[in-house]
């Protein structure tokens, strides 16, 4: 499985001619941990969702090349994207509270999607759904599946989604914003499942966050975005040593458990960055 | 005057049969910042939303400002104790102006010189003058964090009650409103009691800590204790543990437990 991305470019129609929210994003995916960090507006969860072509109706998409190994993503139709869609890439979202059916058990969720890629019976889709519960360490997997949503804590929930995503045994998956909506110990477990989902079955990641420490430590290789461009791509274990002026204005502003401050570091954007 | 402002003795509250929290206790000294971390559903919003008399169903004493506080609060009060919420989406008035959303509580208040104290507020919080007659949606979220800041500081209160002021925000504009409010304490000694689930965010501005799980409150530590990591909770621990890793992994480049992606697991 390789994603190859050039020179991406997401714009959206405004009353005074055209924003472009992705200005020319090149990047390649193969089997590893991606991480791509940015703050609201950034781009990057356009970027992600481009390759899924899973973007709001106005938004014009171009590239000079956007292929899921030798798929053309750019020209594909709907049909073909539903082959790539859930299939061979997953998506799971931020808050399990909106991203799940409300008024279907989990269960039920997780073997439809099991049936819309592979097929089977409604029983072999049920146990299959047991199983993928029990994979994303649900210690009750059978009464989690005759539950719903509402009677899950957030943790349970984005373990749900995940199970859901894994279904129909896609090759990457990616994750927008998975832990956000969630408490840090939460937070950790949940980064920790991912993380050992995606080594045990050799899939790609793709991580979209705010939270640059978090990011780094479980991705290979992070890409920050600013603005609509990547300023920076750094393997994740050369954090310390970043260039960009946003990225250590980003480390630069936390606040350290370590190492107190009276003041935190407040980022001075200069105007140069947008260029 | 007290040298305590909120002394909280033996709360409990219930919703239905679920005990949401029990008999909690805790005291914070005029002009300090207290903090209360712990994961979703252990009751810490439950405790500051009853600090903000939002929620009439409890039992124990409350005494702010040496007053004993009952579950129906005097008007005074609701000028005294104020509060900012987690999200500054959800909590400004949509269809409301700046203006009007910051004059507000002065009309309900009966202060004089709206019109001065509604610039001098937007000052305060580093707005620009133009942003008073926009719309919430016209901001950015810090900005609008900001506007939510002001509204509470409006009414000249002498508690905040800061409900995860900053974890709506990107991490970027974080730092500027955490150095806002630890300005705005100390030219206003003002005290803080500051619900997050983020350690090092709430050690930053907090004093003094307390640890919730399930209700109750299982340690409550020095924020000096904290950051070298003198704690007995394992739930603290635990917490204290993976900020540090991560703080770890960003100064070095090196996990302590080895390569990155690899936490030391949770003892429970």
């Amino acid at each position: 499985m390789q994603i190859d991305v050039r020179n991406l470019r997401v714009a959206f129609p405004a009353p005074h001619g055209v924003v472009e929210a992705v200005r020319g994003v090149s990047l390649t995916i193969g089997q590893e941990k991606l991480g791509i960090v940015g703050e609201s507006g950034s781009g990057k969860s356009l970027t992600a969702r481009s390759l899924l072509k899973l973007l709001p109706k106005q938004a014009r998409l171009s590239a000079d090349r956007l292929t899921f190994d030798d798929i053309d993503i750019l020209n594909a139709d709907e049909r073909t994207m539903r082959r790539i869609r859930g299939k061979r890439a997953g998506l799971i979202m931020q808050d399990p509270k909106y991203s799940l059916n409300a008024v279907m058990t989990t269960g039920a969720q997780i073997a439809e999607a099991w049936r819309a890629h592979r097929g089977g019976s409604r029983k072999l889709a049920h146990e299959a759904a047991v199983d993928l519960l029990a994979q994303v360490q649900i210690r009750d997997p059978k009464r989690v599946a005759d539950s719903y949503p509402h009677e899950l804590s957030g943790g349970m929930g984005q373990r749900v989604m995940i199970a859901m995503m894994l279904a129909p045994g896609p090759e990457i998956l990616i994750a927008d914003e998975p832990t956000s909506a969630l408490d840090a110990t939460v937070q950790a477990e949940i980064m920790r499942l991912i993380e050992d989902l995606v080594s045990r079955r050799g899939m790609g990641l793709v991580l979209i966050s705010h939270d640059l420490p978090l990011v780094s430590h479980f991705c290979d290789r992070v890409l920050v975005m600013y603005s609509g461009r990547v300023v920076e791509e750094l393997r994740a274990s050369e954090l310390a040593r970043a260039q960009h002026p946003y990225t250590q204005g980003l480390l630069g502003g936390l606040p350290s458990l370590t190492r107190p401050v009276a003041q935190l570091k407040v980022m001075e954007r200069d105007p140069a960055w947008l260029a | 005057m007290a040298r305590l402002m909120i002394e909280v003795d033996g709360l409990r509250v219930r919703f239905g049969k679920v005990d949401a929290v029990r008999s909690v206790s805790l005291s914070v000294e005029k002009g300090s910042s207290f903090g209360l971390v712990g994961e979703s559903g252990s009751g810490k919003s439950t405790v500051l939303r009853v600090l903000a008399g939002l929620n009439p169903n409890w039992s124990g004493h409350l005494h702010i400002a040496g007053e004993e506080q009952k579950p129906q609060r005097a008007k005074d009060f609701f000028r005294r104790v104020q509060m900012v919420f987690q999200d500054p989406y959800g909590s400004l008035h949509p269809h409301q102006t700046i203006d009007r959303t910051l004059s507000e509580p002065l009309v309900v208040h009966g202060f004089d010189g709206i019109d001065t104290r509604v610039r001098k507020a937007l000052e305060e919080v580093s707005l620009p003058a133009a942003a008073r007659f926009r719309y919430p949606h016209q901001l950015s979220g810090g900005q609008r964090q900001r506007v939510a800041i002001a509204r509470a500081l409006i009414s000249e209160p002498e508690v905040l009650l800061l409900d995860e002021p900053t974890s709506a925000l990107d991490v970027s504009v974080q730092a500027e409103v955490l150095n806002l409010l630890s300005d705005l304490r100390s030219a206003r000694s003002l005290t803080y009691v500051m619900v997050g689930h983020n350690l090092a965010v709430v050690t930053h501005l907090c004093s003094r800590i307390a640890v919730m799980q399930s209700g109750e409150i299982v340690e409550t530590v020095s924020a000096e204790d904290l950051r070298v990591g003198n704690l007995t909770h394992p739930h603290t621990t635990d917490l204290h543990t993976f900020g540090v890793e991560l703080e770890e992994l960003m100064q070095t480049g090196n996990s302590p437990t080895g390569r990155p992606g690899q936490i030391a697991s949770r003892k429970n």
